[in-house]
């Protein structure tokens, strides 16, 4: 065992995010100004953003109905009345010395994000438990804010880009129940697919329209309180969620072990240098002095707004997984892939409706999964703009379902037909090569390659069991390869005696 | 002698043909050359832009168009309106030079009925002072007598008003800022029902208290401009949505059956002989005409003060965050980092009275603190709401004296406190958002001018030009102008 494992064994690493994501709007949360990622820099300013003397925030209701949608996903329990507060602390980023955000009213407590667990080996290789499995991670709250700008430090001089600023945001706070760098990456990703597939935002980490900062302790196992935690600041992609956390928890395991005491500070995750290095400690903190804005009045949520929001809402990611694992008894891991992406999981649903027969779950996902997103995949298409539609592709798993043709000429006839758009049944035709499945033409054939061979017969009825592949072969050979495996089998058993 | 004119008059003389606006803007020009240097009400004067302002007025005149309403009338503006074309400083260095990329409502508004803007007009730094001794620009006097005070913060406003360097002005009001220089000066001042008049374009000094009204020579005038500048805008979240009366009806001359609440609290100790007795006239004058007066209490009134010296700083120490020299403004040179650069600038731009409200704000939003100090002081604003929505079950107005005493001397006022208490009558009107009214009522043994001050419901400014219409014509000062200018 290694040292890690170890110290695993006595402590118990403990997480909460703090996830910061853009509302995919057309204007700033408080201002007309445009959204746009990669435009010139400031650009997409007005009065308001530039923190100008008089200008006053008007709220911009389409961030409300995209953070209302996110909370009710997340089963939230949303506020009637909530009030924008303000945050104040001196930046350049920060026009108006203060950031329009919620404090002790937010929109929505008390809700959850489920992830699935992600499958792990032990040191051994052997499955952990509980991959695969849904796992609860309750949110204490998620409430609307408005973006800072952005500071670039080239040389001795810092540039201010207000082009963010005023973008609205909503902050997801989880409960401090992750319990692994893994897990807390799957968060990230599971909160992603589910913005993504309610089009709230596009949640792309590069463009910073999905942030995180991870609270980090750890404690004894079986300690009810929690240990002095960090604040790890800068983490913009997947895989560094789950790097920085990682270290964190393993400098503060070792810092414990060594009989030391974690610091309340903050951290800044350097990616390149794989390390974190102490940003401010608590006694520098800001003290933000949040009070309510007094240019907004209550953030008002009324019945009406609500029914419009339920009634938009599809059916969720996670419900689809939990529907496709019972339902069509996928696999955890095949159909956490099909609710990677919406349109995917729809394309996926609309060939098992199209679909005769409810039983073919599993062999849909199948070529879905290999055949087609392998084409699309090959393409560098999307599900979206894939040239074979739901019905053809149901068509072509009929016709294997059915005997009409192989497996394996299934896959031909599956990329012959991605590629030229004619239905599978035609090409099936036109290429004459439907299965033969007609015991008596395939006993005909049978006969004959088992009396062309005796010395091969007689090795495997003394039992040399590899030689019924040779047989299977040579069928297959004459038949090129349209000899139904099934009948050829039971076939060849009653030839050859066992 | 167009400077003492009203600016109802100067627009019906306009629209008439009798004057031409070329003719009054050069007027008020040529006075402000000759005059201001004494009243120093001024601090920047758009010559050109009113003169061809005027010119424009002529020529749509002569080409038959219909004028609006405010058509060729000269006005000032308090130096916290923000606008294109001058300066904007709020009194304050910090801001010197700074023009604004936009222009506020209500500027809007009066550009779009024809005023014609002279000049910006001196104010207490960010609105925070009630003589105008503490803008960072000059010393307005009082016209009436210039070793006073002309009130503030609005006292550029007030000053410019009563010296005739402009028919009307805009002033704004937080604790009294309209009404107390209003008083001072012996014009009219009005401050709205909180949200009846947009704050876009308004430098911010506490949100949740701030608000725009004009200060005029008549009632009338002053029905005239609100109506103006009143009304639904959706660039300000806190604007009420509700329709705006044609205020000028509301001036009927009558006062029969009215019901005026006389609030004991304002009636008590520390009040000047000479304010008593103008208000003592004023009210026999309103009972002679069938006015009913009636003795109410406003037990909340005493908590007015501490209350409002909580909100307001912490909401002027978050409002006043934004100016750090950085994106427009002036930054202090020679900083060595970050910080330095803020510390400096900050330090240098601001002066001692805005200071020390920053320091005072920032200490009641410490963390922990909150519910000791921003939060009980809301909740002290609930109980005088309270309390005057309960008065006004029973009456339909309440009349107070607008200030303890007429204007004081320059420099009279040693410490903060002794400052803020020249506020005491007027604090309560904005905790509570309503409207409140100061129409002279009458001139002291030194022959200083003393404000009238009518509280009312909310919206319902016009029951307050109503009867202020009637102290005006009845003990009023129409007519009676500062002399030795």
């Amino acid at each position: 065992m290694t040292d890690v494992a170890q110290l695993l064994e006595i402590y118990e690493p403990v997480i909460g995010l703090e996830v910061h994501v853009q509302l995919a709007t057309k204007s700033k949360a408080f201002s007309p100004s445009g959204v746009e990622f990669g435009a010139s820099p400031n650009s997409l300013t007005d009065p308001l953003v530039l923190g100008m003397p008089g200008t006053l925030p008007v709220f911009n209701r389409a961030a409300l109905e995209l953070a209302l949608k996110l909370g009710v996903a997340t089963e939230s329990k949303i506020r009637a009345r909530s009030r924008f507060a303000r945050k104040h602390y001196f930046y350049p980023d920060l026009p108006k010395g203060y950031q329009i955000s919620q404090y002790d009213e937010p929109l929505c407590e008390d809700g959850h994000v489920d992830l699935i667990v992600p499958t792990r080996r032990s040191e051994s290789g052997e499955l952990l438990p509980g991959g695969g499995e849904v796992k609860r991670i309750r949110l204490e709250r998620i409430h609307l804010e408005e973006d800072a700008g952005k500071n670039t430090h080239v040389g001795q001089f810092s540039h201010v880009d207000l082009n963010r600023a005023g973008v609205p945001l909503v902050e997801v706070v989880t409960a401090p129940e992750i319990t692994s760098a893994e897990e807390a990456a799957e968060f990230m990703r599971a909160l992603h697919r589910l913005v993504r597939w309610l089009e709230i935002s596009e949640a792309d980490m590069e463009k910073g329209q999905l942030r995180c900062d991870a609270n980090v302790s750890v404690r004894l196992r079986g300690e009810d309180r929690l240990g002095t935690r960090t604040e790890l600041k800068n983490i913009n992609s997947f895989r560094f969620v789950q790097n920085a956390v990682e270290h964190e928890i393993l400098r503060q395991m070792r810092i414990v072990d060594g009989g030391g005491r974690i610091t309340r500070e903050t951290r800044l995750w350097d990616a390149d240098a794989g390390t974190s290095a102490s940003m401010r400690s608590k006694e520098e903190a800001n003290d933000y002095r949040y009070f309510p804005d007094p240019d907004l009045p209550p953030l008002v949520v009324d019945g009406q707004l609500m029914a419009g929001i339920l009634r938009s809402l599809p059916e969720l990611p996670m419900h689809r997984f939990t529907r496709y694992r019972t339902q069509h008894g996928l696999s955890p891991d095949d159909a956490r892939t099909l609710i990677s992406d919406r349109a995917l999981a729809d394309y996926f649903d609309l060939v098992c409706k199209v679909h005769p027969g409810d039983t073919s779950g599993r062999t849909i996902a199948n070529w879905m999964l290999t055949e087609l997103l392998g084409a699309l995949n090959a393409d560098g298409k999307d599900i979206t703009d894939s040239p074979m539609f739901p019905a053809t592709l149901s068509e072509l798993i009929r016709l294997v379902e059915v005997g009409t043709i192989s497996g394996k000429i299934g896959k031909e006839i599956f990329e012959e037909s991605y590629k030229t758009g004619e239905s599978p049944a035609r090409i099936v035709e036109r290429r004459g090569v439907q299965q033969i499945s007609d015991e008596a033409a395939l006993w005909e054939i049978v006969d004959r390659i088992v009396g062309a061979n005796p010395k091969q017969a007689e090795e495997y009825a003394k039992g040399k069991d590899g030689l019924f592949g040779f047989f299977v072969g040579q069928v297959m050979k004459e038949t090129k390869g349209r000899a139904n495996p099934v009948v050829t089998s039971d076939l060849l058993h009653k030839r050859l005696g066992r | 002698m167009t400077e003492w004119l009203t600016a109802a008059e100067t627009a019906k003389a306009i629209a008439a043909g009798e004057l031409k606006a070329v003719h009054v803007v050069d007027r008020y020009l040529e006075r402000i050359r000759d005059v201001d240097r004494g009243v120093k009400a001024y601090l920047a004067i758009d010559s050109e832009g009113a003169h061809a302002a005027a010119v424009e007025v002529d020529r749509r005149r002569a080409a038959g168009e219909r004028l609006p309403p405010l058509a060729g009338v000269p006005i000032s503006l308090k130096d916290v309106l923000v606008t294109k074309d001058l300066p904007t400083t709020a009194g304050s260095k910090i801001l010197e030079g700074f023009i604004s990329p936009y222009e506020g409502t209500v500027v809007e508004k009066l550009r779009a009925a024809g005023a014609i803007i002279l000049g910006k007009v001196n104010c207490d730094e960010f609105a925070m002072g009630s003589s105008t001794e503490r803008s960072a620009y000059q010393q307005t006097k009082n016209p009436w007598d210039r070793t006073r005070v002309p009130g503030g913060s609005s006292g550029g406003s007030s000053a410019s008003v009563a010296a005739g360097l402009c028919a009307a002005s805009l002033g704004t009001d937080t604790g009294g800022s309209i009404r107390q220089p209003a008083a001072f000066c012996g014009v009219v001042g009005i401050k709205p029902t909180y949200g009846r008049v947009s704050r876009w374009g308004v430098v911010a000094f506490a949100s949740s208290l701030d608000q725009v009204g004009p200060l005029t020579r008549t009632i009338h005038d002053a029905a005239l401009m609100l109506e103006i500048i009143s009304g639904f805008d959706p660039r300000d979240s806190t604007s009420l949505d509700a329709p705006v009366p044609t205020y000028t009806d509301a001036l009927v001359g009558d006062v029969n059956g009215l019901r005026v609440g006389l609030p004991h609290e304002y009636f008590g100790d520390g009040i000047d002989a000479d304010v008593r007795a103008a208000l003592d006239g004023t009210i026999a004058a309103l009972r002679d005409r069938g006015a009913i007066t009636v003795d109410i209490s406003l037990p909340h009134t005493h908590l007015a003060l501490p209350a409002y010296y909580i909100v307001a700083p912490a909401e002027a120490s978050s409002n006043l965050a934004r100016y750090d020299g950085i994106r427009y403004g002036k930054a202090a040179q020679g900083a060595k980092d970050l910080l330095d650069l803020y510390m400096k600038s900050r330090g240098a731009g601001f002066g001692p009275e805005v200071k020390r409200r920053i320091m005072l704000g920032t200490y009641a939003l410490r963390s922990g603190y909150y519910d000791a100090f921003y939060k009980k002081a809301q909740q002290i604003r609930t109980l005088i709401k309270r309390d005057f929505d309960k008065a006004f079950q029973h009456v339909d107005v309440i009349l107070t004296p607008t200030t303890p005493t007429a204007a004081f001397r320059l420099g009279s006022k040693a410490s903060p406190y002794e400052m803020y208490l020249a506020d005491v009558f007027t604090l309560s009107c904005n905790l509570a958002g309503l409207p409140g009214l100061s129409v002279p009522c009458g001139l002291t043994s030194e022959g200083l001018p003393v404000g009238a001050q009518l509280l009312g419901k909310p919206l319902d400014e016009a029951t307050l030009l109503r009867t202020g219409h009637v102290i005006e014509s009845l003990v009023g000062l129409v007519g009676k102008h500062p002399g030795g200018l």
